[in-house]
């Protein structure tokens, strides 16, 4: 299959799940009451439902499958390692710390941008973390090791001041934080966290041809002409960015950066520039996907988003470290 | 025999001290009660005779939990721990159905007498616990008051009759939670004129309502608990901030019955009542006499 036909064929995959998304819903609109008041004709009601509730979900769940998917695919060509993705590596449980910080300090409160930027501080946290690992040429198992401590460390660190907070809600709140849910999101949701998004997209996308290079090694990317320093520098910045946003109005949606390159591998090929674009619609699809589901499974029960993409990820994780137990010790 | 009666001696001895640590009979009142639950705490705070109750939850000096914070400061506080209450040798221990669970099975083994009452669905089921609080305190007099002033609050708040028109409320709660029917708060709805989307919708139980199904009900009226006052947020809230509800109450504002006045049942639940019917008032203007303000407690 052509690379063209592939992108074309993604993106309309997302269009349709993009709509799927809009119509789909508890009230129980029927499709031309939905169409009506997507445009802003039609009964308030159905407005308020469409513009206000289902609008802003549907471009967050696109937004952040397309980040999470772009991430995983350049941290995996980046690192050069088949097991990288945000969620493994901590980026998504750091974020979510920043996040909590922000919210139950009072800081978000006062200063709305507070929250992504705080969860893009906890996420080049962790980023850097790894970065010092695989800097000193670390083995694969290394850094997922690593991924996992920063994720439980992330995490408890979390569940310990919801825990503290005097605010009886607030324990509950942790499963929000760990597993990522777009219930009930608003525009107010969008115009917090797209910006950002959108920045550490402009900063990712740029890395195919330096990520090509990479995948021969390090010395020979830099002979080739990469700038070692500015690649990193990118892809350390593009991804706390764009997941760091993505997950202060989301939570942490685990394994769609991890799965998604994968699935795509076999059918444009392993070359990283050719990767990133149909993982990030690919990752949009995804998310959207996942988040129809939840509305379809459990109307009524808050199904939280990261419990579907983990069921799907986890074997397929598994899948992945036994394909590739051989180079991982 | 000579070498076996100084045993003999000390069973009779254990047995005499068992039996005066025994609970008191029905008929003679308490005289050392401990609660453990908010809602016993206030019930018995409501009508124990002076001297009477020991102690009570550390939620009843909370003032967002509790409609007695005040009178609560007069009691020593538990946190409902067993050790704890058992250091406070009672001769009654009032607990929740919910509550401590397992605190309460231990003070069971360990010989207590320990009277639970199960949570409040509707009002008669308020003067049902009344009475049972007065009957256990031996204050049956002070439970008839308290019941009576209930009733007299209750008519005061609530319309007799079936109204023309109900409004319809949309009950939002932390975390968009609803009610629906069979519960206190669904009762206090209908009680105070309303209709409850909860219950309209078919719901029972305390359950999560989507902002959407709220919204397409278009209901005249949203009654939100009102926040936890605490120093710290919580993303409970986040959805009261949300747009869609200012967009359906078209610049009225949103309801706030303050949880205090109905996570317990009891005589001051008939206030959120009254303020139920006061926000009601303007959306039925056959409405023509303004309820009376209760004073609490």
């Amino acid at each position: 299959m052509s690379y063209r036909l592939v992108v074309a064929s993604l993106a309309l995959l997302v269009a349709l799940l993009f709509a799927a998304s809009l119509f789909t819903g508890p009230a129980g609109l029927d499709l031309a009451t939905s169409f009506d008041g997507l445009l802003g004709g039609g009964n308030e009601a159905a407005r308020l439902v469409m513009q206000e509730i289902r609008l802003p979900r549907a471009i967050l769940g696109a937004m952040i499958g397309a980040t999470l998917g772009l991430s995983g695919a350049v941290l995996q060509g980046y690192l050069r390692n088949p097991l990288a993705d945000p969620g493994v590596l901590g980026v998504s449980a750091s974020a979510s710390l920043g996040a909590v910080i922000a919210i139950y300090t009072g800081l978000s409160a006062a200063f709305a941008l507070a929250l992504p930027v705080m969860a893009m501080l906890g996420a080049v946290a962790a980023v850097m973390v790894i970065q010092v690992l695989a800097g000193g040429r670390a083995g694969t198992l290394t850094l997922i090791l690593a991924g996992v401590a920063i994720t439980s460390l992330a995490g408890a660190t979390t569940s310990l001041a919801l825990n503290l907070s005097p605010n009886p809600f607030s324990a509950m709140e942790i499963l929000f934080w760990m597993l990522g849910s777009l219930t009930d999101r608003s525009m107010v949701h969008v115009w917090l966290s797209a910006p950002f998004m959108v920045l550490g997209w402009t900063l990712l996308a740029p890395l195919g041809r330096a990520l090509d290079a990479l995948s021969l090694g390090a010395d020979a990317a830099q002979s080739m002409g990469v700038r070692l320093n500015r690649t990193q520098m990118l892809a350390i910045l593009g991804t706390a960015t764009s997941v760091g946003a993505a997950t202060a109005v989301a939570g942490a949606i685990g394994f769609v950066g991890l799965i998604v390159p994968h699935l795509l591998r076999p059918v444009v090929g392993s070359k990283p520039s050719r990767l990133l674009l149909p993982s990030a619609l690919a990752g949009a699809s995804l998310v959207l996907a996942a988040d129809v589901a939840v509305r379809l499974i459990a109307p009524d029960r808050d199904l939280k988003l990261g419990v579907l993409t983990a069921i799907v990820g986890a074997p397929f994780f598994l899948y992945l470290v036994i394909r590739y137990r051989r180079t991982l010790t | 025999m000579t070498r076996a009666s100084p045993a003999i001696a000390a069973m009779i001895g254990i047995v005499a001290v068992l039996l005066a640590s025994l609970p008191l009979r029905a008929d003679t009142p308490p005289r050392r009660v401990v609660s453990m639950n908010l809602c016993t705490d206030q019930l018995a705070m409501l009508m124990a005779a002076p001297g009477q109750l020991h102690s009570v939850s550390y939620l009843a000096r909370d003032s967002q939990s509790s409609v007695m914070p005040d009178e609560a400061q007069r009691f020593a506080v538990n946190n409902g721990l067993a050790e704890e209450i058992f250091m406070m040798h009672p001769d009654l221990v009032l607990a929740g159905t919910f509550t401590s669970r397992a605190s309460v099975a231990m003070l069971k083994r360990l010989g207590f007498r320990v009277e639970q009452f199960p949570p409040t669905y509707s009002f008669d089921e308020i003067r049902e616990q009344i009475r049972r609080m007065g009957d256990l305190l031996g204050r049956t007099e002070r439970a008839e008051e308290l019941v009576a002033d209930l009733d007299r609050r209750l008519s005061a708040a609530s319309q007799s009759g079936e109204p023309a028109w109900r409004p319809l409320a949309a009950l939002h709660l932390a975390n968009s939670y609803t009610v629906g029917s069979g519960t206190l708060s669904s009762d206090a709805v209908t009680r105070a004129g309303l209709e409850n989307l909860g219950s309209r919708l078919g719901l029972s139980g305390t359950i999560r309502l989507p902002l959407e199904t709220l919204v397409v009900s278009a209901p005249d009226l949203i009654v939100g608990g009102t926040r936890y006052e605490s120093p710290a947020p919580a993303l409970a809230y986040e959805t009261f901030e949300h747009p869609v509800l200012r967009a359906v109450l078209q610049g009225r504002p949103m309801t706030a019955v303050p949880d205090r006045y109905w996570v317990c049942g009891a005589p001051f639940t008939a206030e959120a009542v009254r303020i139920l019917a006061d926000a009601a008032a303007p959306l039925a203007p056959r409405r023509t006499v303004s309820p009376p303000k209760a004073v609490i407690p």
